[in-house]
């Protein structure tokens, strides 16, 4: 097994006024090893962003509980001055919306070339030669020449590869990509996650990679973890979740891929939707919409129980029929 | 962005037209006889026949427009009725320090309320952002001719910091006179700016680019200053112009408070004494004034916004 670069153990994460919190993300735990792609998959709400936000402390709520470990620190632990140097250098991020996330009136080359000043690469004419080269990375044309463009001139998959070359500008040791093709049509999402392992394999990072696409998830990463309600309910490699997942959730969402082979059929759907964030308070949060579901389900929050070496899921049910143990007696 | 100046350029002419018509207009339908106006009631219809053949109120109305615009565009406003001085030659004196009051004013209010916004902004909803909006309430309240007097007051009768009244000779005498009106000018400068700075500001920190400009490792001032402030700069610089604009017809009262040379307090005047040469010809300047300011803040545009400079 790969060493850890990154740990969350039994991250909770709340919103709102501390007497009454809203709790988004409950006892998540889960690691990314060193240059290894994890994907992070669950529906709109499931507290995939939120989590990813957390590990940067960059998010309005706080961290209630757990810890966020970073080659053995843990990142709550540190004074919110020691988090600049630290995001950009170690971890870096690029998000969902290419059209807003870069600055309109700040030319694509400064920007590029700002991850790196504030990395410590104080010489202009290095930085200069970096940003181009980091620019030619993500296949943009002509580099040098588009230095003094400004964000409006470039299209939406360009401006997402502009967000990578200013992510890895730095070679984090680990990449957060927070659906980073939802907002780009298809042809363009194939080239911006080919480049993506492109970057990944030439600058040796770990990835974690956030998406409601367990398509997307299966090309780019070698594990899988899925959030449901602001819960981890499996986790296991990628080829594992797609030949044999086991909570009756990540079941679903397999169900509700579209396949040619069943093309005459309607697509499934998961009935139902995800309950509010903090209005779940005891049992499993999949148990409404879940059609195993037995009288515990509703009494207590199933555990995370091992299917395998490498797969674990939080179902009473399944974990009952397949005789499966509790996941933290068997690590 | 050579055709976005041009097209501005044009813009202006229709704005500059339709002013000249107005003062025009406003001009003639005036209740009142100029040439009882600057004759007096007693002067014999010989000598008010004479004094509107000479002024040319006789001609017909188009004529008389077009005369009006033609000699506007030159600059030429003809002599005051009063005291048959050159109307430009007084406004040519009074114009500067106008334009230095209007400078001065708008560089104070800039220096207060951008700071004193960037902190509301920066600690929404607590003690600095309250402090704000309770004095932008005052700002916005206190008339401005109030206030001058009350600084007039304190600052130049009791403690004599300042000269009482008068516009000043040299530049350091000058800049001691405009202080004070200045101030007080820039001081509901500094209640509007500072409220569009926080209102702007608290927007651009909500934008994806500033989550972006933090998490490549930008620390709070770099990402307030360099990317927040730049990006709130666009509303910020309609904010500036509009506030330009009312320091412009501010200065008419204070100018008349702190009894200074300025155009207001020669509009002021010649209304008094129905100088309708005078009046006619300071309108007009105003009105060219606001347009050359209008005009300016959409140069400012191309510099700020490079959407506007490459398109």
């Amino acid at each position: 097994m790969t060493q850890d670069l990154l740990r969350l153990s039994d991250v909770t994460v709340e919103f709102g006024p501390p007497k009454r919190p809203v709790r988004v993300v409950e006892g998540v735990s889960f690691s990314v090893g060193k240059g290894e792609s994890v994907g992070l998959v669950g529906e709109s709400g499931s507290g995939k962003s939120v989590t990813s936000l957390a590990i940067m402390r960059l998010i309005g709520g706080r961290v209630a509980k757990g810890r966020i470990e970073f080659e053995g620190r843990n990142l709550l632990d540190l004074p919110a001055s020691a988090m600049p140097a630290i995001r950009g250098r170690d971890i870096a991020m690029i998000f969902q919306e290419p059209m807003s996330s870069l600055n309109p009136l700040m030319t694509v080359g400064d920007q590029v070339a700002e991850a790196l000043l504030l990395h410590g690469w104080h010489d202009r004419t290095a930085r200069r030669k970096r940003t181009v080269e980091m620019l030619d990375l993500v296949g943009i044309p002509n580099a040098e020449g588009r230095l003094g463009a400004y964000p409006h001139q470039f299209s939406g998959g360009m401006r997402q590869r502009v967000m990578i070359a200013m992510a890895v500008a730095c070679e984090p040791k680990l990449l957060i990509a927070d659906e980073p093709t939802t907002a780009l049509d298809v042809t363009i999402q194939a080239q911006v996650l080919d480049l993506m392992k492109k970057v990944r394999r030439e600058l040796g990072m770990a990835i974690l990679l956030i998406s409601h696409d367990l398509g997307v998830i299966a090309d780019v990463c070698e594990r899988v973890v899925v959030m449901y309600a602001g819960r981890v309910v499996e986790e296991a490699d990628i080829r594992t979740i797609l030949t044999r997942p086991q909570h009756p959730y990540t079941q679903g969402l397999l169900r509700s891929v579209p396949r040619r082979s069943h093309e005459a059929e309607r697509l499934y759907q998961i009935p139902g939707s995800v309950p509010p964030a903090g209005s779940i308070r005891q049992g499993c949060p999949f148990r409404d919409r879940c059609e195993l579901a037995v009288p515990r389900c509703a009494e207590e929050m199933p555990p995370m129980f091992r299917f395998g070496p490498s797969q674990s899921a939080a179902c009473w049910v399944t974990a009952a029929a397949k005789g499966a143990s509790q996941a933290g007696a068997a690590a | 962005m050579t055709r976005y100046i041009v097209v501005r350029l044009l813009d202006a002419i229709p704005t500059v037209l339709l002013v000249l018509t107005l003062v025009f207009v406003a001009m003639r339908i005036l209740p009142g006889d100029p040439a009882v106006a600057a004759l007096g009631d007693f002067a014999t219809p010989e000598q008010r026949e004479a004094f509107r053949e000479q002024m040319g109120l006789n001609a017909p109305l188009w004529q008389q427009y077009l005369t009006f615009v033609a000699s506007s565009l030159t600059l030429d406003f003809g002599e005051s009725m009063m005291n048959g001085r050159d109307v430009l030659g007084l406004i040519s004196y009074n114009l500067p320090y106008t334009i230095e009051l209007t400078i001065a004013s708008v560089l104070l209010g800039v220096l207060i309320g951008v700071p004193f916004g960037v902190w509301a902004a920066t600690n929404a909803n607590s003690a600095p952002d309250s402090a704000m909006r309770g004095f932008s309430l005052i700002g916005y309240a206190v008339p401005d001719f109030y206030l001058g007097a009350l600084l007039l007051i304190v600052f130049s009768l009791n403690l004599g910091w300042f000269p009482i009244n008068g516009g000043g000779e040299g530049i350091l005498d000058r800049m001691h006179h405009v202080f004070l009106p200045a101030l007080t000018l820039a001081f509901i400068k500094a209640a509007f700016l500072g409220r569009l700075t926080r209102t702007a500001l608290l927007e651009v920190l909500g934008r994806d680019y500033i989550r972006t400009a933090r998490a490549k490792g930008a620390r709070e001032p770099r990402v307030i200053y360099r990317h927040g402030l730049r990006n709130a700069l666009l509303p910020l610089t309609t904010g500036l112009g509009l506030t330009t604009l009312t320091a412009l017809s501010g200065s008419v009262a204070i100018e008349l408070v702190f009894n200074r040379p300025g155009l207001g307090k020669l509009l002021i005047s010649a209304i008094a004494e129905r100088d309708y040469a005078v009046i006619q010809g300071g309108i007009v300047v105003f009105a060219l004034f606001v347009v050359a300011i209008n005009l300016t803040m959409d140069l400012v545009y191309v510099l700020v916004d490079p959407r506007i400079r490459v398109s």
